[in-house]
């Protein structure tokens, strides 16, 4: 795309080519390294060595409870392939990253071009799309399960006054999950919102001045202009989308705890379960590990599909 | 005017040794923050009562620190069931657990006693004047792991039977005396929802559907069912028994005589609007009912099967695991224990019947009503089954909860429901034992 200005270079000051830092003394380059080695060593204290830590336990029947830990091999490994709750709370996870996906994106570009405007209506609706973001889970939950309620909840009442039957949403097999999904999109898009916001506001005016001058009209602007410009921005939301979609656990715990009987329990309640309320540190790790190469694999895969885009546009 | 030289610099502190100081400082104050150096010992105390009864112990606490100036008390209750025994465990596998915490009696051998808990000093108990033979043996002896003490029992909660006076006396379900009759059989069980049903228009009685272990365990229990043999390494159950109860429980969804689908929060509305004439439930919520000012009382739960069984448990008090226990703090803390449970009436007031038989035979607590009227029930208190992954807010109790949750709704077949159960017993049962 060739739509950046040049940069801008204030008179008075040269533009500096950085200096080759082999020029350097030891003693500035040793420098560098002991500002960042705060930051190094709580990396080290509470990401990596736990990281390293969590594969060497799922070789061993460690427990949380702090008795005899013995080698088990590939044990934790084999009985995690062959136990049917793994692969269900996986699918489940799988199933709500699926279904709260596309929305998330969807919606939040929607929102965006909505809001993008100036005056009192674009303040208002930029504020109330983003507002649901920063509620703590516990409240938007609350809300929710309220929300669902059979009986005197909001959606059931309105399902009855337009003449349907009342459905119990958070206990019902294949109504659980979409109600998640709801109070999820509810919740979180206001963020990708915002990226989209961000992005939209990005894109000089003087493009669209253009466009007028050549007689496109609204629909050509928005499929021609607005998009392609967006599509980078699309595939950062994706790819964190896709990532905190596989991580849901919140919303789930507090609204069904995993039910009705196991229906949306996703992959970490069942990593939870297990390393903490039954104390299997061992077995939760191997579950994690193997959770943890798909979330690898997925933003992989995503990055390089939007690297080779990026190589094909230039 | 005219200097040769500046004046010497005022002493300004160079920033290393300002630095150093500051440092100095902060580590001198983290040291004194180890340990009780303030001269009082230290009691905290983590609880998970949530209900009524949480509201109760409050109070009971407040009368312990104004009586017990000397000491430094903490008490934080924590969210009941897994969350609770996951912080326990946690803190006290790090051993810097707090110094007494409740447990659940049913969860004790499944708690790794031996790792997470330190064992109670019996002389000091009975310093503070508690004997073994305040305590029923069957409550004392649950309490022992391996010769040793573990916990002191608090209380024993069974599952009871609410009823809404105001309603139950429109149904025509009072004896002369303003109680409710006792019925017994399954026949005058389902008559006596049916006659709530009929005054309330809505159902006949609330109950926790998602979470039905307790009304299954009952009517198992009472129908003499037998669980694990006798060593804990088989499951014996009886199908047909088992069936039973989850046949009669569908039936109550099916004719509408209890909700088909209610959590706890739902179970505990339904009988405070008055929605349902009768409330399937522990005995906790008491408080929540008294402080709702509505019409009720309490009753042992039907006798629907053969034999007088109820579903329960009993909280005790623990010293979770500590790696440097301090003799102060242990010393005040077994007074905690004693204090509490010599004031155990008033813990009784919140629903559950005290432990410490002093107080059970006290007039105090006999006066008390309706906590007196169910409390015959205690020594057919049904417990859990015996096994790492039991108990109140484990394992087992979710399994089943999931499976049965199902023949309230209509979800699952009773056949079905009990097959799901009986494989995730099955493959809890296979799983090396992590305690």
């Amino acid at each position: 795309m060739t739509v950046q200005t040049p940069p801008r270079v204030t008179p008075g000051t040269p533009a500096t080519a950085a200096k080759p830092e082999t020029g350097k003394p030891w003693k500035e380059r040793w420098a560098g390294l002991f500002f960042v080695a705060p930051f190094l060593l709580l990396f080290a204290v509470f990401l990596a060595w736990p990281t390293v830590y969590g594969l060497w336990n799922s070789f061993f029947n460690t427990s949380l409870a702090g008795v005899k830990q013995e080698f088990l091999g590939l044990q934790n490994w084999r009985e995690m392939f062959n136990d049917p709750a793994v692969w269900s709370s996986l699918k489940n996870t799988l199933v709500f990253t699926a279904m709260s996906t596309p929305p998330l994106v969807i919606i939040a570009l929607v929102m965006a071009l909505l809001a993008n405007r100036r005056g009192v209506l674009g303040w208002l609706l930029r504020f109330s799309y983003f507002a649901p973001f920063v509620l703590p889970a516990t409240v938007v939950t609350l809300i929710w399960v309220w929300i669902y309620q059979p009986g005197f909840g909001l959606v059931n009442g309105l399902l009855t006054a337009g003449g349907f039957a009342e459905i119990d949403w958070l206990n019902t097999d294949n109504r659980a999950m979409l109600a998640v999904v709801i109070t999820t999109v509810w919740w979180t898009v206001g963020f990708n919102f915002l990226l989209y916001l961000a992005a939209l506001q990005g894109i000089p005016a003087q493009v669209y001045e253009a466009a007028d001058i050549d007689g496109a009209n609204g629909r050509q602007k928005l499929f021609r202009i607005t998009l392609p410009l967006l599509s980078r921005t699309t595939g950062l939301i994706v790819v964190l989308q896709l990532v905190a979609s596989l991580k849901i656990f919140d919303q789930i715990y507090l609204m069904t705890n995993g039910g009705p009987n196991y229906a949306t329990r996703p992959i970490i309640q069942y990593i939870y379960q297990n390393g903490f309320t039954n104390y299997r540190i061992g077995y939760a790790s191997a579950i994690s590990y193997m959770f943890f190469a798909i979330i690898v694999i997925v933003a992989v895969l995503q990055f390089k599909l939007f690297a080779g885009r990026k190589e094909a546009d230039a | 005017m005219l200097e040769d030289s500046p004046p010497p610099p005022p002493y300004r502190p160079n920033r290393r040794a300002v630095l150093g100081g500051l440092l100095g400082a902060a580590g001198a104050l983290a040291l004194s923050g180890c340990g009780s150096l303030g001269g009082k010992p230290r009691v905290r105390e983590w609880n998970l009562f949530g209900g009524g009864d949480g509201a109760r112990l409050l109070e009971i606490h407040k009368q312990y620190v104004a009586e017990h100036p000397n000491v430094q008390f903490e008490a934080h209750t924590l969210a009941w069931g897994p969350p609770f025994y996951t912080k326990l465990a946690m803190s006290a596998a790090g051993g810097r657990a707090p110094e007494v915490a409740t447990l659940h009696l049913s969860r004790l051998k499944g708690f790794s006693p031996t790792t997470l808990l330190d064992p109670i000093p019996v002389d000091l108990l009975n310093e503070a004047g508690i004997n073994e033979s305040d305590f029923l043996p069957a409550s004392w002896n649950r309490a022992m792991v391996d010769g040793k003490l573990y916990a002191v029992p608090l209380d024993t909660h069974p599952f009871v039977l609410y009823y809404n006076t105001d309603i139950c006396k429109k149904a025509g379900l009072l004896g002369p005396d303003g109680k409710i009759k006792p019925v017994k059989g399954v026949d005058a069980f389902v008559d006596m929802l049916k006659a709530a049903k009929d005054v309330t228009g809505k159902y006949g009685a609330s109950i926790e559907t998602t979470n039905p272990w307790r009304m299954w365990w009952t009517l198992y229990g009472q129908l003499e069912g037998k669980f694990f043999n006798e060593d804990g390494t088989q499951l014996i159950l009886d199908d047909a028994k088992a069936l039973e109860a989850l046949d009669l429980m569908a039936k109550l969804a099916a004719d509408g005589l209890v909700p088909r689908s209610a959590n706890y929060p739902a179970l505990v509305a339904q009988f405070s609007s008055g929605d349902v004439g009768l409330s399937f439930n522990g005995e906790w919520e008491v408080t929540t009912y008294q402080t709702a000012k509505m019409p009720f009382s309490m009753a042992p739960f039907p006798v629907v099967y053969d034999v007088p069984k109820y579903a329960g448990d009993a909280h005790t008090f623990v010293l979770p695991h500590q790696a440097n226990r301090s003799k102060d703090d242990t010393k005040a803390t077994i007074e905690y224990i004693a204090w509490m449970l010599k004031h155990s009436a008033e813990w009784a007031a919140g629903g559950h019947i005290p432990a410490y038989q002093p107080v059970v035979t006290s007039q105090e607590y006999l006066d008390l009503k309706p906590q007196a009227e169910y409390r015959s029930v205690a020594p057919d208190v049904f417990f859990d089954p015996d096994a790492w992954f039991s108990g109140s807010g484990a394992q087992l109790q979710n399994e089943a909860g999931a499976a049965f949750s199902g023949v309230f709704s209509g979800q699952s077949t009773p056949k079905a429901a009990l097959a799901q159960f009986k494989a995730a017993t099955q493959t809890l049962l296979d799983t090396p034992s992590p305690v």
